[in-house]
């Protein structure tokens, strides 16, 4: 027996069985007891009430949808927001990221000295302190009757900002932005991929072409579907009694959130890619100055492209953290996927299959982001070495 | 770097300074443009913070600042035990003081060198952790007891960042070096939670932790929703530490432990004397850094209903009479943020130096 005990393969394997065994038995005790408390409290569980109604109406919704909607489209409209906010978020925050990480490797010494105070300030805030600050400035703005217009057309409220806009549905809305998404994808990929980089330059110049004739066909297509009847295409708000109709509307919570990421993302991509841009080497600034490229040729066709290879799987994390970020929405209002699926459960009582939903949305999501930035990656990660 | 690649003229601090602001007339340009931005911006903040700024109300009511330019710390004066202790009872606040500070001094305490082991490291934060429940739960020594759902504002937010780095440093060690192990099972286990926990916003998983756990734990098992929200930002904070260790512990040399195993030492002993000690110094400046941000992200146990710091500045200027403060109020509140995560970094940045002068 001693020696049975002394054996690594012995050891290792019953090591592993009894492990497994623990894992099981703290699993089945816990379905078991979900059991329990589910029967003693008489609920039902089940994905049948994903198709009864909700009766609650939510703030801000690019759906159809009111009190009368089902549960499923609760969700897909929480789903559609927060991929609205997070998308936003990621492109915003990518904005100010650059310029700033552009601000802090030039030359001179007073922009490296703003950058470098931007990140210290807004890097050891809490996002929630800085959603809710933004939120509390935008929704102190003036009221509808007095509205700030710095230009004509756009007002300043604190209901929200007012542009003018096309009067379609917020489905075909969606659909559009899916279509520019797709065909940003679809040309991001003809640009990149190896695949194409050995045919003929006119060849690629009819591929680009194609690629966004096509996807500017299918916009025009969503947009003719879902125009609303008896409506001029472009529609501009005006004051009507207490509120603006009509135009386009950005609510306060997703503007105070966009910024809050905008702000809080960019302070973190700043530094990523200024770590990024510190890693080119010398020589290869140097050869390209060499060889005649003005300054901002060296920088748009040689820095910034090997800094964006060299922290691009860096990069894909912050933006998985940014998408993650947008769950921030129930701390001012805004009926992004988390908000939903909370109020789902006040008011359907369905906790576990609802956090479930949840757990899959973000999973599905996250894993999404990553896999097409990991395709990028690979796309664009140098060959051969 | 070398003068080679660096041509900056050396020959004096004012040479470099004129190189660096004033090298080309557009740097001239700039160099005054952000100054002119600079004056402009500082001017406007010192008029509103201190110039024009209302700092007292003798009645404790807001109409001395609504004809004011200014800020309007007053606010801050009529509500700051709120925002620090939340609706702890009032007369016992002196406790949660108390008990804060000790927090803090632990801290402090925990940065000096004299306390760099893991055993005094231990002490030091078991002691600290008891004075607090001592003051801040009471029940013992003839003071009365106060339940978790009174704390708030900063002593609860504290609180909970250190009970969450408390339970999650040793747990992140486990998974660390569960997620290096030999056993394909046990590996398999570790990375299916660590990616899982990582893949979802923390929100959700306090979010279930104090909603699902209720379900599938036995009554006797459930205790209070604080302790199990602890527990849910403790697997998420440990998942996000497991691998800042992993990365320590690769950048090893295979030699090390290898040499270890030659010496006859067991498992044990290798990890606990050799890898361990060595995978933290690695990894000291991320975790300095996991350590800020898990600071921060403290702030989101206000959704999931604590009176947090947050929450209770929310409550500060709720109600009608401060409502236009709010910007005070936020500002007051990022400043206690700002000093923890300003000093943290700041060690982050000392220890770094410290550790390179080190080890070459």
């Amino acid at each position: 027996m001693p020696s049975l005990l002394r054996n690594r393969k012995f050891r290792s394997a019953t090591l592993q069985v009894l492990f497994v065994l623990a894992v099981m038995v703290i699993l089945v005790s816990a379905v078991t007891t979900a059991q329990d408390t589910i029967a003693t409290n008489g609920m039902r569980s089940g994905f049948g009430f994903l198709d009864r109604t909700t009766g609650v109406n939510i703030g801000f919704s690019v759906l159809q949808y009111d009190a009368n909607s089902t549960y499923r489209q609760l969700i897909l409209v929480g789903l559609v927001n927060t991929a609205i906010l997070g998308i936003l978020g990621i492109i915003l925050a990518h904005i100010v990221g650059l310029v700033v990480a552009a601000m802090a490797i030039s030359r001179n010494g007073s922009l490296n000295l703003v950058a470098q105070g931007y990140v210290e300030l807004f890097r050891s805030i809490p996002l929630i302190l800085q959603a809710l600050f933004w939120y509390a400035l935008v929704t102190h703005l003036p009221a509808p009757r007095n509205a700030h217009e710095p230009l004509p057309g756009l007002f300043l409220t604190g209901r929200g900002i007012f542009m003018p806009g096309l009067s379609v549905t917020g489905e075909a809305v969606a659909l559009v932005l899916g279509c520019l998404l797709l065909g940003a994808i679809a040309f991001a990929w003809f640009m990149i991929d190896h695949r194409f980089r050995r045919i003929s330059d006119s060849r690629r110049r009819t591929g680009r072409l194609v690629i966004i004739g096509l996807t500017l066909l299918a916009c025009a297509l969503a947009l003719n579907a879902g125009r609303v009847p008896d409506m001029p295409l472009i529609s501009v708000p005006e004051l009507r009694g207490l509120n603006f109709r009509g135009g386009f509307a950005l609510p306060p919570e997703l503007t105070a959130l966009a910024i809050a990421i905008a702000i809080y993302g960019g302070a973190y991509v700043s530094e990523i890619l200024r770590a990024g841009f510190q890693a080119v080497p010398r020589g290869q600034l140097e050869a390209a100055a060499a060889l005649g490229l003005r300054p901002l040729h060296v920088f748009t066709r040689v820095h910034l492209p090997m800094a964006f290879r060299a922290v691009l799987p860096t990069l894909t994390n912050q933006c998985v953290w940014m998408f993650k970020a947008t769950t921030l929405g129930i701390a001012v209002g805004y009926s992004d996927l988390f908000y939903v699926i909370s109020i789902s459960i006040t008011q359907s009582g369905q906790t576990l299959e609802l956090i479930g939903i949840l757990m899959l949305g973000f999973l599905v999501m996250n894993n999404m982001i990553s896999f097409l930035l990991n395709r990028l990656n690979k796309a664009i990660a140098l060959k051969g070495t | 770097m070398t003068d080679m690649t660096h041509p900056i003229p050396r020959n004096s601090r004012l040479e470099q300074l004129r190189h660096r602001f004033l090298r080309t007339p557009l740097d001239i340009a700039v160099t005054a443009a952000s100054l002119l931005l600079a004056l402009f911006v500082g001017w406007k903040l010192l008029d509103w913070a201190v110039l024009s700024a209302v700092w007292t109300s003798p009645d404790g009511l807001s109409q001395p600042c609504r004809d004011a330019s200014g800020a309007c710390w007053a606010v801050i004066e009529a509500r700051w035990r709120l925002i620090l202790f939340g609706v702890f009872p009032y007369a016992e606040q002196w406790r949660a003081a108390v008990a804060t500070a000790a927090l803090i001094l632990a801290g402090g305490l925990s940065c000096l060198p004299l306390f760099w082991s893991v055993i005094r490291q231990a002490l030091l934060w078991i002691a600290a952790f008891a004075l607090f429940m001592v003051f801040m739960h009471g029940g013992v020594f003839g003071l009365s007891s106060v339940p978790p759902a009174q704390w708030g504002g900063l002593a609860l937010t504290l609180f909970f960042f250190v009970a969450v780095v408390i339970v999650g440093m040793p747990l992140s060690i486990c998974l660390a070096l569960m997620r290096r192990s030999d056993l394909p099972v046990i590996r398999g286990t570790a990375i299916i939670l660590i990616d899982g926990v990582r893949a979802l916003p923390l929100v959700t998983i306090l979010f279930t932790a104090a909603l699902i756990l209720p379900f599938v734990l036995p009554g006797w098992l459930q205790g209070d929703k604080i302790w199990r929200v602890i527990a849910g930002f403790a697997l998420f904070f440990a998942a996000y530490q497991a691998e800042v260790l992993r990365s320590g512990i690769q950048a090893l040399p295979r030699g090390q432990e290898e040499a270890a195993k030659a010496l006859g030492m067991g498992y044990f002993h290798r990890i606990t004397r050799v890898v361990l000690p060595q995978a933290f110094r690695n990894a000291l400046p991320p975790t300095i850094n996991q350590l800020v941000i898990t600071l921060m992200e403290t702030s989101l146990i206000v959704i999931i209903g604590f009176f947090d710091l947050m929450a209770s500045g929310n409550a500060a200027y709720g109600t009608g009479e401060w409502s236009f403060a709010y910007v005070e109020v936020y500002a007051f509140i990022a400043l206690i943020y700002g000093v923890f995560v300003f000093s943290l970094s700041r060690y982050g940045r000392y220890l770094e130096r410290r550790l390179r002068v080190g080890s070459s």
